[in-house]
């Protein structure tokens, strides 16, 4: 008995579509449905990624309005100088994957291979400032945990010329919730800094498969959709660099 | 015919602990049951509807006697209908509820307050009067109790389920939740939030006493300390009158009669001061200045136990006059200053 | 309409059939070919076998908390013991079974034919899920074999970061594990439904099935997320002690309560609404009638899963929630009920006018009405705020609950597993045997849990080791129940795996349904489809399967 379902239909016909392309595979009618399906999947898994951040942003929110003279006083503790060049070096790198989607698409290999290294140094750049700046989170004790040492923000380090505190002292017992606040920085830059990560090892598998010529032919998907993921951790840094570092920064402060 | 020993038994037992509904022993019980009731019908009828429509149309319209199916799109007029009916029903059900819940959280204004502090793994119950007990609780009929519970390590759950109330009992914030008792007799206490190795052993018992009884039993048990008074002794040994003098010029805010009463913050806000707020006070200051005190008061935090901080908190309610204060700073000080004559009589 | 036209033709081929010579069971040999499949078709047999084996170790789980619940006293096993039963018996069921059972399974398999694509969108990430499922399988598992956990399947925190000693962090990192092979199948579905779907096969031709995978499919994506960043918080929090949850530290344990319903409560919905998806397919097939209402059905999964969403807070109704707050999310409680009440009816309706006949996939389909019936209406009682006082954390929530995940989704699991067993395998199951599990399965399951309503309301908290005398004789009543469940469960594995080899050979359309799963070959071929169908038909349309069979025999005959 006959499988199909219009038995009279020209087996012949879609012949033609398949295989335009070695990438392609057999499961899809078009090259042009197989690309916008990675598309529409990648778009998906960035909604997942944005609700998986979501939960951190609302804890942060929920505390810091909570605890806020705590979260400004440690928020003052971060490098503003290191969290705007990080910021600086990350939208570079994003610059550099956008090159790179268009270099694909102009399937000029050289150029790709090329924006794809820069992509990654500078996010190497980014995550070598991200661990001098925990460095110094370690040294000062400011990493959540036994070891945390609130007495900084008990009693701030003198200012020489004015003979005043350079903060504003919290009291004990508020001095106590910067910790949340570095709880959720670490939580949060950490997260970032893993997703970095992971990005950094998949950018040095599409430069492998770059050079190999794999992007050379008009088959840029994976391209493109990284460079949505790339993009996205951006936009976590882009808010995430107010919301930890600026929290208490506005001109004459 | 003959029933075996052991079914004979189970037989027995069944019937004579056959309860299905548990006892009504608060003022609150003949509300819940009668909302349980009412859901119990829209269940009882919403199943037999169901069940007819099911088993009516599967005898009708079984192959045997209906060989052809009619093909029929939908009806809106019917979805509208179990659309609208099972909406309105549900809504009934949660006003209905929402009223109950009400009625079961906020407690009458008169209301006996009874502080109970859970640990893993018992109920530790502290009467005003200084009566303490662990996995007990003593209380009057006909009088609405008031229950302030907090937890001392992770989430309980107090409930009580002859008097159909239940609240979970948090760390590091007071619940509340009320009754009032109307039949004298043994209830149980159940420890409903899993909290570890040995919750089912958090269990304990209400003992509900005439009002005659629980007097009896109030003056039996009592400590000879009541939780103001401990609490007194606290304020004074944690050294709190230093800076609470009671004074205009003193560098705390005096607390007499402040419990209660509005407070405006340093922060703009301003505060219903009640048991919560005093005991966040005590841990958290900082987040809690009286406007126009410096933020110097130092944290309690870890420093008082839980029934510490009830004690100062049922001090503070207590504390109508500033002239107590001054009396314990004068005799906690008395080595230093010459004693002053009090204005008043000491009561 | 024409009387004749819809006449069904009596299982036109199933006397003749034989296995077809190539399908996707016989297209590769040996392990690898299996491990490496990019198949759905495989990848859903692979997740056949691995939560069918979790499904059991759950179960015995469950066999021994009732075992220990014969008697008041705590004499079977120790306390720690018998926690840490109750916790994996929660973890291994919700996150191992229900969430992929009916999904990862059936959905996996069936998905892609009803909508006439040769396969998901992305088949390596399909059978990544699997791989991802199986590593937090094993993981749960090491966590049990190193001494298990006592937490709960809830996490609650600080019990869970500060005061157990058990493998709390191993679990969850499982959990985390599991959870992305439950997000990584919600995106594969969502992608395939929109853009893998046959020509002419528009979304309202879709079957319910597909409709209500969906549906679940959203819940999975944004759900998920959020539960694995609060597993992320809980295990930091145990291992670095960061103060998010730490009430001791400034941290809100209630943070944690409202972060980890926000997903649980829609994975309530993402393990019933595919339940529902396989009740509308087989009471439509057995009826030989069009759903009822099929537009309200189909918007009906979409509400559900919507509302889903804003409905997390009714778990904490005790928990000094701001009191306006709890109205609010009664309310939404009680608006997610109508959806499924909707679902009920039309179901019912579906059977007016039908031409009905009782295979077991229609028996399980009765039992998942009766029964999610029982659970929805219970749930009113616990969405009811003064009613949630007295009944949550009881046994009646344990009941409630039951009723819905084992007396709804897992009656549609087996009705489902029962129903496209010829299509997986080419093989009949034994009619009459698994009829008479069906019906053992249904008088056990109302043995175990009806008397836990019960006893919930005289007040029987949950987890509870030892319990008052009082409340024995219900208990013995609900443990007498679930011996008999689990011979109702047993048997299917049973007999299901003897009808492998033994089974009568099913033919393409056994039971003369209209989906596009079943106008091919069973087992089917690797693709699927030899070419791409053309859809002309609605979705239950049984006069275009009566006038295409009825040619069929012309030609053939």
């Amino acid at each position: 008995m006959d499988n199909t379902i219009v038995a009279t239909h020209d087996i012949h016909a879609e012949e033609h579509h398949h295989v335009s392309l070695p990438q392609h595979r057999h499961h899809f009618e078009t090259a042009e449905q197989q690309r916008e399906a990675g598309t529409f999947g990648m778009w998906l898994f960035l909604l997942t990624e944005i609700m998986f951040f979501g939960g951190l942003f609302f804890a942060y929110l929920l505390y810091r309005n909570w605890y806020n003279p705590a979260f400004v006083a440690a928020s003052n503790q971060l490098s503003i100088p290191l969290g705007t060049a990080n910021t600086a070096i990350l939208i570079t790198s994003g610059f550099f994957m956008a090159l790179g989607v268009w270099a694909a698409e102009v399937r000029k290999q050289g150029l790709l291979v090329l924006f794809l290294l820069l992509t990654t140094l500078f996010g190497f750049v980014f995550l070598g400032v991200k661990y001098v700046e925990y460095a110094e989170k370690f040294e000062k004790h400011h990493v959540p945990g036994a070891s945390f040492d609130i007495s900084e923000f008990v009693n701030p380090p003198i200012n020489q010329k004015t003979g005043k505190p350079i903060e504003e002292p919290l009291s004990p017992d508020m001095a106590r919730k910067t910790q949340v606040f570095f709880s959720l920085y670490f939580a949060m830059t950490g997260m970032h800094a893993l997703h970095m990560i992971i990005g950094i090892f998949l950018l040095g598998w599409l430069t492998w498969r770059a050079q190999r010529g794999d992007f050379s032919s008009g088959y840029v998907a994976p391209i493109e959709n990284f460079g949505l993921y790339w993009h996205f951790v951006d936009i976590v840094w882009i808010f995430l660099f107010p919301l930890l570092y600026l929290i208490n920064r506005h001109p004459g402060s | 015919m003959h029933i075996s020993p052991v079914l004979w038994q189970f037989l027995v037992k069944w019937l004579t602990n056959s309860a299905l509904f548990p006892r009504e022993a608060s003022t609150i019980a003949p509300y819940a049951d009668a909302l349980y009731f009412f859901l119990l019908l829209i269940t009882i009828a919403g199943l037999a509807l169901v069940g007819a429509l099911v088993f009516g149309f599967s005898i009708r319209y079984r192959k045997e006697r209906n060989p052809v199916a009619t093909q029929v799109e939908g009806s809106t007029l019917l979805e509208a209908t179990w659309t609208i009916i099972p909406l309105a029903l549900f809504l009934v059900c949660f006003v209905w509820g929402a009223l109950l819940y009400f009625r079961i959280y906020n407690p009458p204004t008169n209301a006996m307050n009874i502080y109970v502090v859970g640990k893993q793994w018992m109920w530790k119950a502290e009467h005003p009067g200084g009566q303490h007990e662990i996995n007990n609780l003593h209380v009057p009929t006909g009088r609405p109790i008031q229950l302030t519970m907090i937890s001392q390590d992770v989430f309980h759950s107090f409930s009580i389920p002859d008097f159909r109330v239940k609240r979970e009992v948090i760390p590091g914030r007071y619940s509340t939740v009320w009754f009032e008792a109307t039949t004298p007799g043994t209830y149980h206490i159940f420890c409903t939030q899993y909290c570890g190795t040995k919750h089912s052993g958090m269990i304990g018992e209400v003992t509900v006493l005439t009002p005659e009884d629980y007097k009896k039993w109030t003056e039996g048990s009592t400590s000879g300390m009541s939780l103001a008074q401990n609490g007194e002794r606290l304020f004074a040994s944690m050294g709190c009158n230093a800076c609470h003098t009671g004074d205009a010029a003193s560098r705390g805010p005096s607390l007499a009669g402040v419990y209660g009463s509005k407070l405006r913050l340093a922060s703009g806000s301003e505060v219903l001061v009640n048991e919560a707020y005093l005991r966040d006070a005590i841990l958290n200051p900082a987040q809690h200045i009286t406007a126009g005190y410096a933020p110097i008061m130092p944290t309690y935090q870890g420093q008082i136990s839980e029934e510490g901080l009830i004690d100062l908190v049922e001090y503070l309610k207590s504390l109508k006059t500033n002239y107590r204060v001054q009396q314990t700073l004068t005799t906690s000080e008395s080595n230093q200053a010459a004693p002053m004559t009090p204005g008043v009589v000491k009561p | 309409m024409s009387t004749t036209s819809s006449t069904i033709v009596n299982l036109p081929d199933q006397r003749t059939a034989t296995l077809p010579k190539r399908n996707y069971l016989n297209a590769e040999d040996g392990l690898l070919s299996w491990l490496l499949t990019g198949d759905h078709k495989r990848i859903a047999m692979l997740y056949l076998i691995s939560i069918t084996f979790f499904f059991f170790i759950g179960g015995i789980f469950a066999g021994l908390i009732r075992l220990e619940l014969l008697t008041p006293q705590p004499d079977l096993v120790a306390s720690d013991t018998y926690n840490k039963l109750f916790s994996m018996h929660g973890i291994i069921m919700v996150f191992l079974f229900l969430v992929p059972s009916v999904p990862a399974t059936i959905g996996n398999f069936v998905i892609p034919i009803m909508i006439g694509a040769k396969d998901l969108a992305f088949p390596k990430i399909n059978l990544l899920s699997w791989y991802l499922y199986v590593v937090g399988g094993i993981m749960t598992l090491a966590a049990l074999v190193l001494g298990g956990v006592d937490t709960g399947w809830t996490f609650t925190t600080p019990l869970s970061t500060h005061y157990l000693n058990t493998h709390v962090v191993t679990t969850g990192l499982a959990i985390f594990v599991a959870g992305f092979s439950s997000i990584f199948t919600g995106l594969n579905f969502i992608v395939t439904i929109h853009r893998m779907r046959a020509p002419g096969m528009t979304w309202f031709r879709m079957p319910l099935f597909v409709w209500s995978h969906y549906a679940a499919s959203i819940l999975m994506v944004l759900g998920t997320p959020v539960l694995a960043i609060t597993l992320v918080l809980v295990v930091l929090e145990r291992t670095i002690h960061i103060g998010v949850f730490d009430p001791s530290l400034g941290g809100d344990p209630l943070l944690f309560q409202h972060l980890f319903w926000f997903y649980s409560h829609p994975a309530v919905y993402i393990m019933i609404l595919p339940g529902m998806g396989v009740i509308s397919e087989i009471i439509s097939t057995f009826s030989r009638k069009r759903v009822f209402g099929y537009t309200a059905v189909a918007f009906s999964s979409v509400a559900i899963a919507v509302f889903g969403f804003f409905v997390w807070e009714h778990h904490m109704f005790i928990m000094g929630v701001s009191n306006y707050s709890a109205l609010v999310f009664s309310l939404l409680t009680m608006l997610v009920a109508v959806p499924s009440a909707i679902k009920v009816f039309n179901w019912a309706f579906t059977l007016q006018k039908g031409s009905i006949t009782f295979e077991t996939p229609m028996l399980y389909a009765f039992a998942f009405i009766g029964l999610f019936t029982i659970g929805g209406l219970t749930g009113v009682f616990l969405g009811s705020l003064g009613m949630d006082i007295h009944l949550t954390e009881t046994y009646f929530i344990v009941a409630h609950f039951h009723y819905v995940m084992v007396g709804g989704m897992l009656m549609a699991f087996l009705g489902g597993v029962h129903f496209w067993w010829p299509k997986m395998t080419g093989r009949m199951y034994p009619e009459s045997i698994s009829k008479l599990s069906a019906v053992t399965s249904f008088i056990g399951f109302n043995l175990t849990f009806m008397p836990q309503f019960i006893l919930g309301y005289l007040g029987m908290p949950r987890r509870y080791h030892a319990y008052p005398a009082e409340y024995q004789v219900l208990n013995v009543l609900s443990t007498a129940g679930a011996t008999v469940l689990g011979i109702g469960f047993l048997m299917p594995l049973i007999y299901l795996t003897w009808s492998l080899k033994y089974g009568a050979i099913a033919g393409n359309n056994p039971w003369q349904a209209t989906g596009l799963e079943w106008q091919i070959q069973s087992p089917p071929l690797t693709e699927n489809f030899i070419e791409t169908p053309i859809v002309d038909y609605e979705a239950y349309d049984y006069e275009w399967l009566a006038h295409k069979t009825e040619q069929e025999v012309t030609t053939v005959g």
